[in-house]
């Protein structure tokens, strides 16, 4: 007879959880300066704004923050840069951009701490997701540069000349790659405006597109804030506008820019839905409602914010997130093991536990794991917002934080009742096993993307972009290039 | 649409079973391969290999294997690299049924099983009283755990019933022994089939789920151990009971083995990986583990033959 069966097991010792920390030292660029014409060149406004490190609070570098004056040479280079540009054969731009692939890639560790250590995200997600990301737009768009023919119904274009972009903080790199991809394919010439507080990586960016064989002037970047990017928008040589932000200043900017028509493209908020039914695979969407939500410590436009899960389900699937999010790994965004980083900044992080705490007053239960956070640097606990109803805030409002709100629904009309009860309209998300079900939830969403058994995953040759107050304008694929093309006749 | 159409749930139309679930694949195998894209760091590589060690069921299931043979393998058990006294003793020892005896008498006083693979592996097509039949013998001469192989055939053809039955008749066979049932997951193809063969064997009583004989492809690829990884979290939050999981098929490598643990220690946590619920069953991987571990110590990895199977 067996001699152990009533033996207590044997307790073995785990591995430690061992720090993994990407070794890569970058040196960081002390004073990011704007440029232009192929060239860095002090901010003739002569102002900088100093920026901190959100993990550690401590002092990265200095930002310039431009105005008119710099804003109005970047213009001007832009211009002048655009006639050759142009004119350059389609194929051998398509070398460029296949050049400007490869240099990512080789490049890829080094921007991605860069970004890491800028942002906050953590490396898997800077490297693991952004960089290649980015590195995909490029290899797209290559591929478009010499078949503009055959990308829109248009007969004869030319390239515009001198758009402007106006960047968040939350993907620096991978959003000024989306863009610059398609406009250089197209041929068009560009000024980037990054936000305030993330040059760092978009200049690198603009330096490696040099070497990649865009000629100067063709990309210029102008860091600076809100009045740099009013100022660029504004300048009456600027033939197109891309504003990539809040839904309140995409809004400003359409009012001051009225009648300006198809030459502005804005990418806007969202508070966009997760819908879990029934008979959804719930381990699996656990998991994939989790990094949707949590991606980027959820401060992405198209973060999955909003769960919506079928009653009957409730319980289960609230276990399974609550698990996920205790097991979360907190801390140091270098650190490969880390999923979760701290929010961009100080005044940010005000805003998200504002928010959270307004949340808990119309009747919200907050909850999630206590973890203990560095004390230096802008960290905040992931947490679930239990009990929110459609009439409250936080169910309507975008908080750009390590959040969801969690809401019930009985039937698939509910479901879409409730999901599209949104000033909003950029991503959705629909878990379920049965195809039909998803065809048909998919179908009725208002929203610019959807994902069926899956959240946040793109691809540049799938139009990006959102409906109502998430705004309008596509980028990817072929959309994406229209936007830089002039119609001739 | 119609919102009747909506209201009903598929699991409900799977009947049998009033937990089955329909398996997203892409959700399963990409979270699999998220969670072993980066290897262990350096500090942790020692002391996660030696872990490896102590979760083998070191296997031998050869015709050719000898009653000599059997005692090679014990020895190598009981202590897997005579020159490193950290490196622990495995989990067990698997064997044809014929060899338990001999394995129980190699292995008296130490902490290593005996595991015997049984009714009718690998295919489980002799008839169900030579298998039942098999699985006593085994434990009557000394096998403290039986692998015993699920019925595939009578299972795809929609028999639920039949193989619920050939489950509780394994089960009550193998007595006080540790029951194992061999999904063979290779051949039960679609995610949807292990998941609900997986839910089958643990509501008759399984100790563990095991993906596979070795016998068939592919084995225990990421994607299969993490999907009974979470079975087996699903029956311990229903029941409170925590159940086992073996990976076997086709592990050969120190990297493959340890993606294995980092899949499972994410998936059941430390306190149920650190009690002995995880398995890996191989013959070769062990040969693996210790030359990493020698790598590791800076002593010279040239020495094949020393961690090489001497019983081979």
């Amino acid at each position: 007879m067996s001699r152990l069966v009533d033996a207590p097991p044997v307790q073995a010792t785990l591995w430690p959880h061992a720090p993994d920390r990407e070794t890569l030292e970058v040196r960081v660029t002390a004073r990011c300066q704007p440029f232009v014409a192929g060239a860095f060149r002090a901010p003739r406004s002569g102002r900088f704004l100093l920026v901190r490190e959100p993990a550690t609070g401590a002092p990265l570098y200095e930002a310039a923050l431009c105005g008119a004056a710099d804003v109005a040479a970047a213009v001007r280079a832009a211009r002048a840069a655009a006639p050759a540009w142009r004119r350059l054969p389609g194929p051998t731009r398509t070398r460029i951009l296949l050049r400007a692939a490869q240099l990512l890639r080789e490049r890829a560790r080094e921007l991605a701490v860069l970004e890491s250590r800028n942002v906050g995200k953590p490396i898997r997600e800077s490297l693991g997701e952004d960089l290649a990301e980015a590195e995909r737009h490029f290899f797209h768009y290559a591929g478009w540069a010499d078949k503009l023919e055959h990308a829109t119904d248009l007969r004869a274009w030319r390239p515009a000349a001198a758009c402007a972009v106006i960047l968040p903080w939350n993907y620096p790199l991978l959003l000024a790659a989306a863009h610059l991809a398609p406009a250089l394919a197209a041929g068009a010439t560009l000024v980037l405006k990054p936000a305030p507080t993330t040059p760092l990586t978009t200049l690198r960016l603009a330096e490696l597109l040099q070497q990649a064989g865009v000629p100067d002037g063709v990309v210029n970047v102008v860091p600076g804030d809100a009045a740099t990017g009013a100022a660029l928008a504004a300048h009456p040589e600027v033939e197109r506008i891309v504003f990539v932000g809040s839904s309140a200043q995409g809004r400003q900017l359409a009012a001051a820019l009225a009648g300006r028509g198809d030459r502005l493209a804005l990418e806007l908020g969202g508070k966009s839905p997760q819908i879990v039914c029934a008979d959804a695979d719930l381990d699996q969407a656990a998991e994939g409602v989790y990094a949707g939500a949590f991606g980027n410590a959820g401060q992405a436009c198209s973060a999955g914010s909003r769960l919506l899960v079928e009653e009957s389900v409730r319980a289960p699937l609230l276990e399974r997130l609550t698990a996920r999010l205790a097991a979360t790994r907190i801390g140091d965004p270098l650190d490969w093991g880390s999923e979760l980083g701290p929010l961009h900044t100080e005044e940010h992080r005000a805003r998200v536990r504002a928010a959270i705490e307004r949340a808990r007053d119309e009747g919200a239960e907050v909850s999630g794991p206590a973890p203990a956070l560095p004390a230096e640097g802008w960290w905040q606990a992931p947490c679930l917002l239990l009990g929110v109803q459609p009439a409250h805030r936080a169910a309507r409002e975008e908080i750009f934080g390590p959040v969801l709100a969690v809401s019930t629904f009985r039937t698939p009309e509910e479901a879409i009742a409730l999901a599209n009860h949104s000033p909003y309209g950029l991503a959705a998300g629909v878990w379920t096993e049965k195809g039909s079900k998803a065809q048909e939830l998919a179908a009725r969403l208002q929203a610019g993307m959807v994902w069926i058994n899956s959240y946040g995953r793109f691809d540049p040759a799938a139009p990006f972009g959102g409906v109502r107050e998430s705004g309008h304008g596509r980028v990817g694929g072929r959309a994406g290039l229209r936007f830089y093309l002039e119609p001739q006749a | 649409m119609s919102g009747n159409e909506f209201g009903r749930a598929t699991r409900s139309r799977l009947g049998q079973n009033p937990y089955a679930v329909l398996v997203h694949r892409l959700g399963v195998d990409s979270r699999a391969a998220a969670l072993i894209a980066r290897p262990l760091p350096a500090a942790a590589l020692a002391p996660a290999l030696r872990f490896a060690v102590s979760t083998l069921d070191l296997t031998t299931l050869d015709g050719r294997d000898t009653e000599e043979r059997i005692r090679a393998l014990c020895a190598r058990a009981r202590r897997p690299d005579p020159a490193d006294p950290t490196v622990p003793p495995v989990a067990a020892v698997c064997v044809h049924p014929r060899l338990t005896a001999v394995a129980r008498d190699a292995l008296a006083g130490s902490t290593v099983r005996v595991a015997a693979v049984v009714a009718g592996f690998p295919a489980a097509q002799t008839p169900l009283a030579t298998r039942l039949a098999e699985v006593e013998a085994a434990v009557t001469s000394g096998a403290d755990e039986v692998d015993a192989v699920l019925s595939r055939g009578l299972f795809l053809a929609g028999r639920r019933d039949e193989t619920r039955a050939e489950l509780r008749s394994l089960r009550a066979a193998a007595g006080p022994a540790r029951l194992k049932i061999i999904l063979e997951t290779g051949e039960l193809e679609t995610y949807d089939q292990v998941r609900a063969a997986a839910d089958l064997a643990l509501e008759c009583g399984a100790d563990f789920l095991k993906t596979s004989t070795g016998r068939s492809e592919p084995g225990a690829t990421p994607g299969t151990v993490l999907l009974l990884l979470q079975t087996a979290r699903e029956h311990q939050r229903r029941t409170g009971a925590p159940v086992g999981v073996k990976a076997a098929g086709g592990i050969r490598s120190a990297r493959q083995a340890l993606g294995l643990l980092q899949i499972a220690r994410a998936t059941l946590g430390d306190a149920w990986l650190a009690s002995g619920h995880f398995r890996i069953g191989a013959s070769t991987l062990l040969a693996d583990l210790l030359l990493q571990l020698r790598r590791l110590h800076g002593r010279e990895a040239g020495a094949r033959w020393e961690v090489a199977e001497a019983w081979a």
